[in-house]
């Protein structure tokens, strides 16, 4: 950061009568022309019709970066000119963006928090109508936990075993093909996720909707998650563990199953657990297999469930106000579940000795 | 595969031993000289087993997508063979009707358009926040910022849905206005009303891949050798010519796969588009009128009341959206693996 001023004290007589370091702005300037620039703004939103905010947010920016630059450009000189575009413009979208990513948050908050009562997790939406007030997320957060917790069981052994096959074993065609495979589930959106297990599960082998479907749904999201942070932890496990088990006679699977993975198993858990948050929230394919429900449904293998994304959507469509007050605390509760699983995968991940 | 039974017969029995057998002494002795021929036996026949048990899983992976993609294509031919319409290039969706007519133009323009412009808007943005959070923000404030990013990019999707319907759209009206009283003479922006529409749409698919895209390039830009951005500002660059010597080219092929990885989330995303969009089946390239769909948002809207034709219908129209989201994942793949060949080169 170069923090000499105009007609600051020299610091190196010869160097600046030289002219080396050039004219630089002095520190206040960016902070006074952004003062400016919402000023400017704000006499816009007061003197003329303009009256969206975002709009007025959007000037306020451009009016910065315009004058940072002619300032600098002036005083500074075309490289510096430049530098100083470039730091305003980072700033600037910096700032841009916070905006909505802060108001999502505070909204959600500061509207979720009014339907968050003992009532809000101890009943379901037995007998509630959209126009009515009460109702709860009991049979949601079932559903969800439920869900989830089988979409783990199902798709965390599975992929495990793919990752030490890429790792340990996999050389040659089907290796790479399983690799490109899993790049493609990556990016395989979560509604075709639910459109195959609704196709297969549901209308092919006829099992009706039920937790459990949606459960499939979920692993199938899970699987590439697991398989990829796997499969980069158990690469960062070093090669002198495997070949110190090797030479101490230990046969190769038992070194990969008390040596390697071991020691990768913190990394592996964030993996898992960032994974499990991700599918939490997932609304696509749990809408297409798992139906939804007001009533509370403890058996996730048969009948309709619900499931919290599954709530807030159908809370959200409608236009009652007490129905969308619903929608923001249980989008309240969702976003604190899925933070603290971060929370949790972050524990891990600070513990975790590879790296 | 021969040793599929065989692997996954005896599958329990080597995990369970492993865990069962606390002392790491045990192996030794089985492979000592003493007993070397019975036990290297013993020892091989549990590594083939449990090789094949991991090779077994991977293959069950590719069985897995060639179910999906076998039974997404089985119901969609039912449907489409159905059809009174052509598929692609039809605009009206009526696959519950008694001669089905139905086609994907409409929400495939739909996905693609919103696509487009939400990557337009949040790519360049998400590029400045992972180059403020790595490069010009003081070292405390950045590892807070990068976790809070990292938090934000775990939002579920119905939440900014939900966000969207309620607090943004009500807020875009006046930009949307503005924008058609100003720039009315591109056709893009020219509207007869504005209100819930595939612009509002993207913005909000825009805010939600946002913190997904600046996470990942915070990662790769964090991965620039401390020794480049050192040595170009010893050169005497200043702090815009160091990120454009060494910090860009060195993240541009993990910029460009998090972009890839973002785009795919807005291709595929349904419900915060399903919450925003007015369902409606019309190619129009004005993006601020209050029209428009996505596939993935039709579905979610469309298969509650659809019968069996329709279900096939709206199976078959994902399948486009699988093939056009595996191609946008494919060239991202051939981008990053190439650029990879020249950096290395280079370096």
């Amino acid at each position: 950061m170069t923090t000499a001023t105009v007609s600051g004290p020299a610091v190196d007589g010869t160097a600046d009568r030289l002219g080396l370091r050039g004219q630089s702005l002095p520190r206040w300037v960016p902070l006074a022309v952004a003062a400016g620039a919402v000023v400017v703004s704000l006499l816009i939103y007061l003197l003329t019709p303009v009256d969206s905010e975002i709009q007025i947010v959007l000037m306020a920016a451009v009016v910065f970066v315009i004058a940072m630059t002619a300032i600098s450009t002036a005083v500074e000189g075309g490289r510096r000119a430049r530098d100083r575009f470039a730091t305003t413009l980072v700033y600037t979208a910096f700032l841009l963006a916070v905006i909505p990513l802060v108001a999502v948050l505070v909204s959600v908050i500061s509207k979720g928090v009014g339907r968050l009562d003992a009532d809000f997790f101890t009943h379901s939406m037995n007998g509630i109508g959209a126009r009515d007030v009460g109702g709860g997320i009991y049979h949601a957060i079932i559903g969800t936990v439920e869900q989830v917790l089988l979409a783990s069981v199902l798709a965390v052994p599975f992929g495990l075993l793919v990752a030490i096959y890429l790792v340990e074993y996999g050389r040659g065609r089907i290796s790479r093909m399983i690799s490109f495979f899993v790049d493609v589930l990556t990016g395989l959106p979560s509604i075709i996720a639910g459109l195959f297990i609704l196709a297969f599960w549901v209308l092919a082998l006829d099992q009706g909707f039920s937790g459990f479907a949606g459960a499939l749904a979920l692993a199938v999201l899970m699987i590439p998650t697991v398989v990829r942070s796997a499969e980069e932890m158990l690469k960062l496990v070093p090669n002198e563990l495997r070949e110190a088990g090797y030479a101490l006679g230990v046969p190769q699977w038992r070194t990969i199953l008390r040596v390697v993975v071991p020691t990768a198993l913190p990394g592996i858990v964030t993996g898992v657990m960032l994974a499990v948050a991700r599918v939490a929230g997932e609304t696509a394919p749990v809408l297409l297999t798992v139906f939804g429900t007001n009533l509370i449904n403890s058996n996730p293998f048969s009948g309709e469930q619900s499931s919290l994304p599954l709530y807030i959507y159908s809370q959200a469509g409608q236009p009652q106000q007490f129905a969308v007050d619903r929608a923001w605390s249980a989008a309240l509760v969702l976003i604190i579940i899925i933070m603290v699983l971060n929370l949790i995968a972050r524990l891990f991940a600070g513990r975790n000795r590879l790296k | 595969m021969t040793t599929e039974p065989d692997s996954s017969a005896d599958a329990a029995e080597p995990r369970g031993a492993a865990s069962a057998t606390a002392p790491p002494t045990d192996p030794p002795p089985a492979g000592g000289p003493a007993a070397a021929s019975s036990g290297k036996a013993r020892v091989g026949v549990a590594d083939l087993i449990f090789k094949n048990l991991t090779r077994t899983a991977g293959i069950g992976l590719l069985a897995l997508i060639a179910v999906i993609a076998t039974f997404l294509v089985l119901r969609a031919t039912d449907a489409l063979s159905a059809n009174t319409g052509n598929f692609l290039t039809t605009e009206e969706w009526f696959p519950n009707a008694s001669p089905p007519k139905f086609g994907v133009a409409a929400t495939l323009y739909g996905t693609v358009v919103s696509a487009a412009v939400a990557m337009i808007i949040a790519v360049p943005v998400a590029v400045g926040i992972a180059l403020f959070i790595t490069v010009y923000a003081p070292r405390q404030l950045s590892s807070i910022l990068g976790y809070i990013v990292d938090l934000l990019a775990a939002v579920p999707s119905v939440v900014y849905g939900l966000w969207g319907l309620i607090v943004l759209a009500p807020h875009m009206k006046g930009i949307q206005l503005w924008l058609n009283d100003y720039f009315g003479w591109i056709p893009l922006f020219d509207a007869d009303s504005v209100g819930r529409s595939l612009f509002v749409a993207s913005v909000v698919l825009a805010i939600m891949i946002l913190p997904i895209v600046a996470a990942l390039s915070r990662e790769v830009f964090l991965q620039v050798p401390i020794a480049h951005r050192e040595a170009a500002l010893a050169l005497g660059a200043t702090r815009w010519e160091m990120i454009r010597v060494a910090v860009l080219p060195y993240g541009k092929p993990g910029v460009i796969s998090a972009s890839m990885l973002g785009l795919g989330r807005a291709m595929g995303e349904t419900i915060a588009v399903a919450l925003v969009l007015p369902a409606s089946f019309n190619i129009s390239e004005h993006i601020l009128s209050p029209a428009g769909n996505t596939i993935a948002a039709n579905v979610a809207n469309g298969w509650g009341e659809a019968n069996d034709i329709g279900r096939g219908a709206l199976i078959a129209s994902g399948l486009v959206l699988f093939i056009v989201t595996m191609i946008v994942n494919i060239l991202a793949r051939a981008i990053v693996a190439r650029r990879r060949e020249f950096s290395g080169s280079a370096a």
